[in-house]
């Protein structure tokens, strides 16, 4: 092999006797030599080397910060008594003043008037249908291009036939239909794979809902029974909303989060 | 049928005899059937009941007052009001008596002492088991002992670096343990108010509850258990002032830990389980799983009792300086008088504004689901017999339930903010419960007939701020409630 002369020739010969003082003073040079490098540098190398300046950085405050802590964590012990002392039921929860309460009351009036609802992802990207569809090609010669085959994660109902395939606009490829989704419940911060029941509300229109096409921000129906949650009188929740937070077609799985 | 005319028609009269069946609460028959008037008064029906008792078993406390229940109703003052006269003609009636405490508790109406020296917040009250020391933990990390006679602070312990959040009396009423939020556990002296040993340091986190090993088990009160949001539990040998056990397996902070008198621990935790555990050797029995959300109280049918410890409820406490295996020995008759030879039952209540009564030594499914409440459950309390149940919620309510099947009794409506704690009266009787609205609300059970809503006996107000603590004593003669206003209040008669 070619390259492993000089290694051969440090382990024959051993390397020269100032190469240690040589390393070192080299090393010690490379501090000037940067900083010259990023004062005279220009143009796009200069942002580049800036950027990655900037991030060593912060990187080595990070690390100078964390050693002071740790020199100085004997005195950990002296501080203070926070103030704002809570008994053991109130501890990790929120805790909203008095005045914050009634002002979110009276926001919460004015959304419930307006009929918007509290969903974890407001606004969402909408999907076009040159990105949802893609046009088919039919007929004899192929020339009739009035058939489009759905390109996003759909759902369909269990029991579900399709139309006839002569008279069929949209077909949903079984490799694309999903029957389960992860769901994540915000407050315990765990996630569940539930079967989902049906597609509530698609953002974009009103089509993608009844075809039950799913993308992100989509609202869903889950069913909750596995979890054990149980209504005011006692009945057992089985059915709950959640909202899609990923986009299941580049990822092969549905993730969404419970909107309770 | 009976004819409506009510003419001086003897049928339709109270003179009516009806056949009846007296039947302890477990189910026992105290005799054969017998002949009532159907107009008998409660003082009727319980000479009836005594005759019946003395021919049974000999001999009877002439002092005993009893409640009776006729098909899940009281009967309040004659039995012809509580049975639907028209078709008790050929039946049986079984009547259920459940004997009452001897002693009465007498309502609490006045602040008798407001008493300042926190300079923080008042996190924790509670009374010794034998009423004589009252002690308080606040968040400037200071245990403070209050003399009862004079209403005078006694002792400011010191050794606390954060928030103590917990204080725990032990069952012979010689210790106090507090835990504070840093995960230390100290233990105080109450009568020289100094520190007994090294503060015990070990949790992470800070320490949620704790609970002491019941003094018939343990007539030392040696061991310890507390509960952290580190996820374990320890137990101490608090006399050499070492870990004796770690017990871990919880997937969340641990937020409550009670010791069964059958040597048992029972956990509830934010990972939505409660489990059953052997104090012995620390192996998990039970993982009993039906909560949507965080466990956040239990309640033993048997606390009461067990925290009592050698106290007899109602009658005078032992001298000071009993032998430890007679104060044993009277700890267990306590105990195995609250107990009635049933298991013992265990309710927990949840964020997902449920609570579940379970029977956690025999079974591991739930006994009954307690649904009801609009906001999370944040307080349950058995009463000192076992009876009744009462779960303090945020949607600022009391609901009573019945401490056996779990069926709700009432609602107790009064409070405007949500209500933090709950203690009973030692003979059941009279609840008080705090409130974030800054009121302490009493209310009578024993005089609440069947009805379902139920107002307040007595307003507390007086409090300037959040009360956060309320304890009554063992001998019921005061209620001693603290908050966020710094101010440790005693109440009295």
């Amino acid at each position: 092999p070619q390259n492993e002369h000089i290694e051969l020739h440090r382990k024959r010969h051993g390397r020269r006797f100032d190469h240690d003082e040589k390393q070192r003073k080299k090393e010690a040079r490379q501090g000037r030599l940067r900083s010259k490098k990023a004062r005279t540098l220009r143009g796009l190398k200069a942002k580049l080397y800036n950027k990655e300046r900037h991030k060593e950085k912060v990187q080595m405050k990070k690390t100078l910060r964390a050693h002071d802590q740790r020199d100085t964590r004997q005195r950990a012990d002296d501080q203070e008594v926070p103030e704002g002392a809570k008994p053991v039921y109130l501890l990790d929860r929120e805790d909203q003043t008095r005045a914050k309460v009634l002002s979110n009351m009276l926001k919460q009036k004015r959304k419930e008037k307006a009929g918007k609802c509290d969903v974890p992802i407001p606004k969402v990207r909408a999907t076009s249908e040159a990105e949802a569809f893609r046009a088919l090609r039919s007929g004899k010669s192929k020339r009739k291009a009035w058939k489009r085959m759905v390109t996003k994660v759909t759902f369909v109902p269990d029991g579900f036939t399709r139309k006839p395939p002569k008279y069929e606009r949209f077909i949903r490829p079984t490799g694309l239909r999903f029957k389960v989704a992860h769901v994540t419940h915000p407050e315990l911060k765990a996630t569940f794979q539930l079967p989902l029941l049906g597609v509530k509300k698609n953002p974009t229109s009103s089509l993608y809902t009844s075809l039950g096409i799913i993308t992100k921000g989509t609202v869903i129906e889950v069913n909750v029974s596995d979890l054990g949650l149980v209504t005011q009188s006692g009945k057992v929740v089985w059915g709950k909303y959640a909202q899609v937070t990923n986009c299941p077609e580049n990822d092969g799985c549905i993730n969404a989060v419970l909107l309770v | 049928t009976m004819s409506s005319t009510a003419d001086d028609n003897d049928d339709n009269g109270e003179d009516r005899a009806v056949l009846v069946q007296f039947v302890s609460e477990t189910g026992e028959e105290a005799g054969p059937p017998l002949q009532a008037l159907l107009g008998s008064t409660v003082a009727d029906l319980k000479a009836t009941l005594d005759a019946q008792l003395i021919v049974q078993s000999g001999d009877y406390d002439d002092q005993v007052i009893y409640k009776f229940f006729v098909d899940e109703a009281e009967v309040a003052t004659s039995l012809a009001v509580a049975v639907d006269c028209g078709q008790v003609n050929e039946r049986l009636l079984r009547i259920v008596y459940q004997p009452q405490a001897l002693f009465r508790v007498r309502p609490v109406t006045r602040c008798t002492s407001s008493l300042p020296g926190h300079s923080e917040a008042v996190l924790s009250a509670a009374f010794s088991p034998d009423s004589r020391n009252l002690a308080s933990g606040s968040g400037d990390a200071a245990v403070r002992f209050w003399d009862l006679s004079t209403e005078t602070p006694l002792h400011e312990c010191r050794g606390h670096k954060h928030w103590v959040l917990c204080i725990a009396w032990s069952p012979d009423g010689r210790r106090l343990a507090s835990a504070c939020k840093r995960g230390q556990i100290c233990l105080w002296c109450p009568d020289t108010g100094k520190q007994i040993g090294r503060p015990l340091a070990r949790h992470t986190q800070w320490v949620t509850s704790l609970a002491w090993r019941p003094l018939h088990l343990d007539s030392e009160c040696r061991l310890l258990a507390s509960a952290s949001k580190d996820c374990t539990v320890i137990l101490w040998d608090t006399i050499v002032g070492q870990v004796s056990r770690v017990i871990s397996g919880h997937e969340q902070a641990v937020t409550q830990v009670r010791w069964g008198g059958t040597d048992l621990l029972y956990t509830g935790s934010r990972d939505r389980t409660v489990r059953v555990w052997r104090a012995d050797d620390g192996a998990l029995c039970r993982t009993l799983q039906q909560h949507a959300h965080w466990v956040n109280t239990l309640a033993l049918s048997t606390d009461y009792a067990m925290r009592l410890g050698a106290n007899e409820p109602g009658k005078p406490a032992p001298e000071i300086g009993a032998p430890r295996t007679e104060l044993c020995e009277r700890a267990r008759r306590v105990y195995e008088a609250a107990r009635r030879d049933q298991p013992e039952r265990l309710v927990s209540g949840s964020d997902d504004f449920t609570l579940t009564l379970w029977t956690p030594e025999t079974d591991k499914r739930p006994v009954a689901r307690l649904t009801g409440h609009l906001q999370l459950v944040n307080d349950v309390r058995f009463s000192p017999d076992g009876r009744l149940l009462a779960s303090a919620s945020f949607d600022k309510s009391v609901r009573l339930w019945d401490g056996r099947t779990g069926k709700f009794l009432a609602t107790l409506l009064g409070h405007v903010g949500r209500v933090y704690q709950v203690a009973w009266s030692a003979d059941s009787r009279l609840l008080v419960s705090s409130s974030a609205d800054s009121t302490l609300k009493l209310w009578d059970i024993g005089a609440a007939g069947g009805k379902n809503r139920l107002k307040p006996v007595n307003d507390l107000p007086g409090h300037a701020d959040e009360v956060y603590a309320v304890d009554w004593s063992p001998d019921g003669q005061k209620v001693a409630s603290g908050g966020k206003d710094r101010e440790l209040k005693l109440w009295r008669n």
